[in-house]
């Protein structure tokens, strides 16, 4: 039997945990669920349709919020009981981090961030390096697989399967398990308009754009196109914009309709935060820039003289 | 008060990967070395604890004898002093790591009453070499740290998610994770740099075991050349990206 956490924000589900259902069908065995905390039983019906025959829930009184390191005991109980021979879980932050207490109460390997799974002895895995840029094939030996699935490798595909028993446990809580929990949530601290995650249009700019000062002709052509900025971290780490605006491996991953790169080279790191967006546009002096390969339209030169000449020619276009 | 900051020395690749030819590593002939963001930001924030409550910031990495000079570039920013568990230059599993740093904090004089790590390692990203050591020795640890503060014997930790903020705390001694962001890290001034190569750097051995998460090989994720099509030079190729940004729909 597989287990599988689904991870949920106050009961609302997470898609993503859906991507692991998934991969986990591909393992040839039974499914199982687990969701942490008594709110994600209403989800039995929706990961039935994605295979799982049972949702366990873990319900104790003092599970009311996310609470990671009690997520991890409650899942090293149900571990024991039903001895499945692996966990998997969404390698998103909280699917990481829930399992992560769960090899580390079992003490026991993880691999983080799957993109194929092969159970035997030893288990073999492909798993994401280098913020995807490399692949790593690695060997488990251990009995227990513990392992989260990359998001890009799988989609989540419904078999349209009836909905999942609901099987409820109470987890044995020990006291460290629930001092870190949230104590309360604030609204985002970006200003008010359309975020990064949002944003269909990303007007994104690099050390290419030589200052904060040049940013203005950037936010100019966001503005018309309802977009928003981004940049790359030569930019965060000079302090000429918000880390908020930062797109790449330790910023944030983007996907828009639309993204426009200017004075950005194309670092891995750049790259692997906006390489699934729709249409890239690049604007750089340099004919050579590694980002021209991940490019669908390009104009060679200074983007301080084309940035300011495409807004008021899209202004003009609009008429 | 009293802080640890956890480190991985790890190659500076920008560009395109080359491994090894038994494609166990990358190739790090023509890279320089450093540390991952993450752990830059762990560092500074570590140095402002130290500025504004006094006490002192320890540095701690697995790693090559090389790794030294990534404890010394960051003991140049500010930090007290580091420690070195050397090993051969192969990369430990998460487990042989953690229980490796376990051991090192144990045996310290020093009783940290605070361990900043990265939120994942730049080069291996396993999410987990804070969570075993928090387990390990007990403490609560928060994770993805985005903004900060010290007060009373409790850390507060605000974590930055699609739509919002989550607040957190953790009574002291406690372990964080942190993420770019939480701050601008400094460069090093030239006395700063003069001064860390007075600084004790202790090395240490550690007994290497048969790893359970086992690296057999590394291939490179395939990309494919999308075939860029250039719309010309400069200004005159304004009116041709009009048509295109038209025509998908853009405005
Ligand atoms: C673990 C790790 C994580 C990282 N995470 C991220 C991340 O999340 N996001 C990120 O962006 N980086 C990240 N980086 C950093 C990354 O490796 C690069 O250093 C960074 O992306 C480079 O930024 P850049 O392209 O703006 O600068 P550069 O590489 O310096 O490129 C500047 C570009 O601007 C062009 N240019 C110059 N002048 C002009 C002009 N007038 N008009 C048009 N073009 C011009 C140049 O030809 C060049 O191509 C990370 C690094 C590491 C090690
Ligand atoms: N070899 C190492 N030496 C010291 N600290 C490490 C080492 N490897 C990882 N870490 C720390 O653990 C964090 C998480 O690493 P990982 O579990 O590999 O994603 C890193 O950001 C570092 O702070």
């Amino acid at each position: 039997m597989i287990l599988v956490l689904i991870d949920h924000d106050r009961g609302e589900i997470d898609s993503l945990s859906l991507r692991a259902l998934t991969a986990a069908r591909g393992l040839g065995q039974d499914i199982e669920a687990v969701v942490i905390g008594s709110q994600g039983a209403a989800l039995a019906g929706l990961i039935g349709e994605f295979g799982a025959k049972v949702l366990h829930v873990a319900q104790h009184d003092l599970i009311t919020d996310y609470t990671p390191m009690a997520s991890g005991r409650a899942l090293k109980d149900l571990v024991e009981k039903l001895s499945p021979a692996a966990v998997l879980a969404a390698g998103t932050p909280r699917g990481n981090e829930q399992l992560a207490h769960l090899a580390a109460f079992l003490d026991v390997p993880m691999a983080a961030e799957c993109l194929e799974i092969a159970l035997g002895h030893p288990h073999q895995v492909l798993r994401a390096r280098w913020a995807g840029n490399l692949i790593e094939s690695a060997n488990v030996h251990e009995e227990l697989l513990i392992a989260t699935v990359n998001n890009f490798s799988f989609e989540a595909i419904s078999v349209s399967g009836a909905a999942a028993t609901v099987a409820v446990f109470t987890p044995a809580l020990e006291p460290q398990d629930y001092v870190v929990k949230i104590l309360s949530r604030g609204s985002a601290q970006t200003k008010a308009g359309v975020t990064l995650n949002d944003a269909k249009v990303i007007v994104s700019g690099g050390r290419g754009v030589g200052g904060a000062d040049g940013f203005g002709n950037l936010e100019d052509l966001a503005a018309l196109l309802g977009g928003a900025v981004g940049c790359s971290r030569v930019v965060t780490s000079s302090g000429w914009r918000p880390h908020a605006e930062q797109v790449g491996q330790t910023g944030t991953k983007v996907a828009p309709d639309l993204y426009i790169a200017a004075g950005i080279s194309g670092a891995m790191q750049h790259i692997a935060g906006m390489k699934n967006s729709k249409t890239i546009v690049v604007i750089n002096t340099d004919p050579e820039a590694p980002i021209l390969r991940y490019a669908d339209y390009a104009i060679i030169g200074d983007l301080h003289q084309i940035i300011p000449a495409l807004t008021s020619a899209i202004r003009q276009a609009k008429g | 008060m009293d802080v640890l900051v956890c480190l991985k020395r790890v190659p500076l690749a920008g560009g395109a990967l080359i491994l090894t030819p038994d494609s166990r590593d990358i190739e790090t002939k023509h890279l320089g070395f450093g540390i991952s963001p993450h752990e830059e930001n762990a560092v500074e924030a570590g140095v402002q604890l130290v500025e504004q409550m006094g006490g002192t910031l320890t540095l701690l990495t697995l790693g090559p004898s090389d790794a030294e000079e990534q404890l010394r570039s960051q003991l140049a920013i500010g930090a007290t002093r580091a420690v070195l568990i050397e090993t051969d230059g192969q990369e430990w599993d998460p487990q042989g790591t953690a229980s490796a740093l376990v051991e090192a904090i144990n045996a310290d004089a020093t009783k940290f009453d605070l361990i900043i790590f990265g939120a994942e390692s730049a080069d291996s990203a396993g999410y987990q070499i804070h969570i075993r050591i928090a387990h390990a020795l007990n403490r609560p640890i928060i994770t993805n740290v985005k903004s900060m503060r010290v007060e009373n014997g409790v850390v507060n930790c605000e974590r930055v998610v699609s739509d919002g903020r989550e607040h957190y705390e953790a009574p002291l001694p406690a372990i964080i994770t942190v993420r770019d962001g939480l701050n601008i890290p400094r460069y090093p001034s030239v006395p700063g740099r003069m001064q860390a190569r007075k600084k004790t750097v202790e090395v240490k051995q550690a007994e290497s075991r048969l790893p359970k998460l086992e690296k057999v090989k590394l291939s490179l994720a395939p990309s494919k050349d999308k075939g860029a099509e250039i719309l010309g030079k400069g200004t005159d190729a304004v009116p041709a990206l009009v048509e295109v940004l038209k025509s998908i729909g853009a405005f």
